[in-house]
């Protein structure tokens, strides 16, 4: 479990200097057969990430997070999955790999932390032994080596009393302890890329913010590359080097975390932003804060994918699809939006908001221009993410 | 505490079997020892009237029954020529009984456990859906037709194993075998398609769960996934049918005993209902109840090995 550097003496395919990135990933497409029919979960994902940095991937329930992570891990079922796109792990492509070559990197070469803690440990099983058992697998330690290093991890990730804790079971823990003992599963055997796939949507607001930060504090110290997957804007908001925005399968906007604090492009960040839970709401919340639902992924609505519920709507969004593009001010800010926040058509709409909720506090001082309508007929523009309901 | 209340289960299932099991008799119409001793005198009979207290109630008859088992004294088996304890019969045929249901199910486990967990795993394949015909198909089979083929094919045509009787262990191992393994072989089949089912069902509900894909996740080998991640917790409602199957074996393999000509329980109670042996009747279910609520309670013991959940929900 020794840290390694990030340069290591491999050659790299392409042949250019330096060591490859940890993770490239292209274009991945990921769909379900169903009832229904074709269920596109991730739609053209692309994406990378190098040792020691953080990705977030923000979005909404259904928005694909989780299938996104288990594609690029390879960790779907091969029954009714569809999945082209490469992925590249430090310069070799392994998304054709069976299983049995992906069992020499899951576990050890990169790991992944469960959203449900109360779910992910055996519970019929000792959690030393769910511990030590990849540590004997992958690196064929004896059984007293795996005990002491499980011992050790126990107390890397800060549960108390390790020794007796090595023989309980799952049960016999908290909420926030199993997810530690989940940690200190997905951290095991050293992986140098671990997903965290919702690691504290399953637990108490005073919980969330301790494990993050003992998951900060391992991947800083053991420089891997950490992909963290959340619904929630505000968790990664002082955690992540680059965050990339999630809708209906697809990646809608990315860009450096500040950045896209300071200057978010897409009205769906700008919504998602508004939904950052507040500490007084009630631990477990799912988010629900955006008016409306999430697309169909089996019949996505034509043109934008967000479209229908999208404030900003115009004619063009119905129509055509947005891609991915770098912004024309910072090619590491990208977004697919034809009218992004700050353009003059979303600026338009939202003085409109604005002067309709003002008629609607006080229609005495305003008076209504004969050609918009009046709140008590109903407005066709939906409310503003501002307004929605469940804030 | 626990053993208490386990006690005070037995001795009241005990009591409501026998009582039920005595007061069907007791239907049946005509004088019971005319069938006991067709060619006694009538002095004789009046004599066994007497000893089986006939003349008196129901109710002193099954009290006094009671009192005796409860001292150990299964009362007598009553032939033409001479009266025999009951116990000594029941020693002779509750170990055919016992070995040929503990055969039985090893051999149905044996292959119902792989085949369980393979069909989970392979779930919609040709493997899976052959099986699962198959099962059906061994399901369908009566037990008598099933015992007379193995019979004829395997014992009369291909002389490998032996069509009928039986050996004790002790005496010869290898006869004892060859007597048991056809029976054995006919009880199984239908215990292999039935455990094999419930197996797979449970099977399947556990690998959908968290902690078999974060198993996945960890790298670990698809047989130990199945056999030391997913069994376990999957494995809860056939040990209860197994457990359930035991206590039926032992008195129910009645048409195997038949065909095969075992000695056994089954056969035991089937005579002594039709030679009106009330005393004896009463007995052996007695004893057959009691094997069953201690393999029950066993069962029950099982669960908090297997779940350790279960354990701190007992302890508490
Ligand atoms: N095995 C599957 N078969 C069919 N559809 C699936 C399967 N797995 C996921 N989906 C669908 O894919 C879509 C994306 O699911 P995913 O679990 O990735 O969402 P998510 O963003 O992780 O949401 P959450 O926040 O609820 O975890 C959902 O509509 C889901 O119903
Ligand atoms: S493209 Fe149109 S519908 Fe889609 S997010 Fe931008 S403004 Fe809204
Ligand atoms: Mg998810």
């Amino acid at each position: 479990m020794s840290v390694q550097t990030p340069i290591s003496g491999l050659p790299t395919p392409s042949g250019t200097p330096g060591a490859p990135k940890l993770l490239e990933v292209r274009d991945i497409v990921t769909r379900f057969t169903t009832d229904r029919g074709s269920l596109t979960a991730v739609n053209g994902v692309s994406l990378s990430l190098e040792r020691g940095r953080t990705l977030g991937v923000v979005g909404e329930s259904g928005s694909g997070k989780s299938v996104l992570s288990r594609s690029i891990m390879g960790l779907l079922p091969r029954s009714n999955t569809e999945r082209s796109g490469q992925v590249i792990f430090e310069g070799k492509e392994i998304s054709g790999l069976n299983d049995t070559e992906y069992r020499e990197l899951w576990g050890d070469e990169m790991a992944m932390i469960f959203q449900d803690p109360m779910t992910a440990l055996n519970p019929v099983m000792k959690i030393g032994l769910q511990i030590t058992e990849s540590l004997r697998f992958h690196l064929n330690m004896s059984k007293s080596d795996a005990k002491d290093t499980a011992v050790a991890l126990l107390k890397a990730v800060k549960i108390p009393e390790p020794e007796k804790r090595f023989s309980s079971y799952p049960h016999e823990m908290s909420g926030g302890m199993r997810q530690r003992v989940v940690i200190a599963v997905a951290l095991a055997c050293g992986p140098k890329l671990l997903f965290a796939d919702e690691p504290t949507t399953a637990l108490d607001v005073t919980v969330q913010a301790q494990i993050l930060d003992l998951l900060a504090e391992q991947q800083r110290e053991r420089y891997m590359g950490m992909i963290l997957v959340t619904h929630d804007l505000g968790v990664v908001a002082g955690r992540a080097d680059e965050i990339a925005v999630m809708y209906a399968g697809q990646i809608v906007e990315q860009a450096p975390t500040a950045l896209l604090f300071s200057e978010m492009k897409m009205p769906y960040t700008e919504a998602l932003m508004s939904a950052i839970p507040k500490l007084t709401d009630a631990s477990h919340t799912r988010l629900a804060a955006i008016g409306g639902r999430p697309p169909d992924l089996v019949n996505p609505p034509k043109g934008c994918a967000f479209s229908p519920r999208c404030p900003y709507v115009q004619p063009r969004c119905h129509e055509e699809s947005p891609t991915l593009t770098p912004s024309p001010t910072a090619p590491e800010h990208l977004f697919a939006c034809f009218y992004p926040i700050g353009s003059p058509e979303t600026e338009e709409v939202r003085l409109r908001i604005a002067a309709q909720r003002l008629m609607a506090t006080a229609p005495e001082f305003v008076a209504a221009p004969a050609n918009t309508p009046t709140p008590a007929q109903q407005s066709p523009v939906p409310a503003p993410p501002e307004q929605t309901e469940g804030m | 505490m626990f053993i208490l209340k386990k006690f005070g289960q037995l001795l009241v299932t005990v009591i409501l079997v026998t009582l039920f099991a005595s007061l069907l008799l007791e239907l049946l119409p005509g004088d019971p020892t005319e069938v006991l001793i067709p060619s006694g005198s009538d002095q004789q009979r009046e004599e066994l009237r007497q000893e089986l207290k006939l003349d008196q109630s129901f109710a002193v008859r099954y009290s006094t029954w009671l009192g005796n088992f409860a001292t150990g004294d299964m009362g007598n088996y009553y032939t033409v020529s001479s009266d025999r304890p009951v116990s000594d019969r029941l020693w002779q045929s509750l170990p055919v009984s016992l070995l040929l249901m503990f055969y039985a199910q090893m051999l149905a486990l044996f292959f119902a456990i792989p085949l369980g967990v393979i069909t989970a795993y392979r779930k919609g394949t040709w493997l899976d859906r052959t099986s699962n015909t198959a099962a059906f198909a061994m399901l369908a089979i009566p037990n008598f037709a099933l015992g007379f083929l193995l019979q004829y094919y395997l014992g009369v045509k291909l002389g490998w194993f032996k069509t009928s009787g039986y050996a004790s262990p002790n005496e010869s191992p290898i006869e004892h075998l060859q007597y048991m393994i056809l029976p054995t072989i006919t009880l199984a089949v239908g215990q292999i398609a039935i455990y094999m089912r419930l197996l797979r069902s449970d099977m399947i509900a556990t690998l959908q769960q968290d902690f078999i894909l974060m198993a996945k996740a960890k790298g670990l080998k698809s047989k130990r996934i199945l056999f030391r991640h997913a069994l376990r917790p999957s494995s809860l409602t056939l040990l209860t049918v197994a457990g359930l199957n035991i206590g039926t074996l032992i008195g129910g393999a009645l048409i195997v005993e038949v065909v095969f000509a075992l000695p056994g329980m089954g056969l035991m109670l089937f005579e002594a209902i039709g030679r009106r042996q009330i005393v004896a009747f009463q007995s052996m279910v007695a004893v057959i109840a009691i094997l069953y609520i201690l393999v029950n309670f066993a069962v029950d013991l099982l669960y908090t090995v297997l779940d350790p959940r279960i354990r701190n929900a007992n302890k508490s």
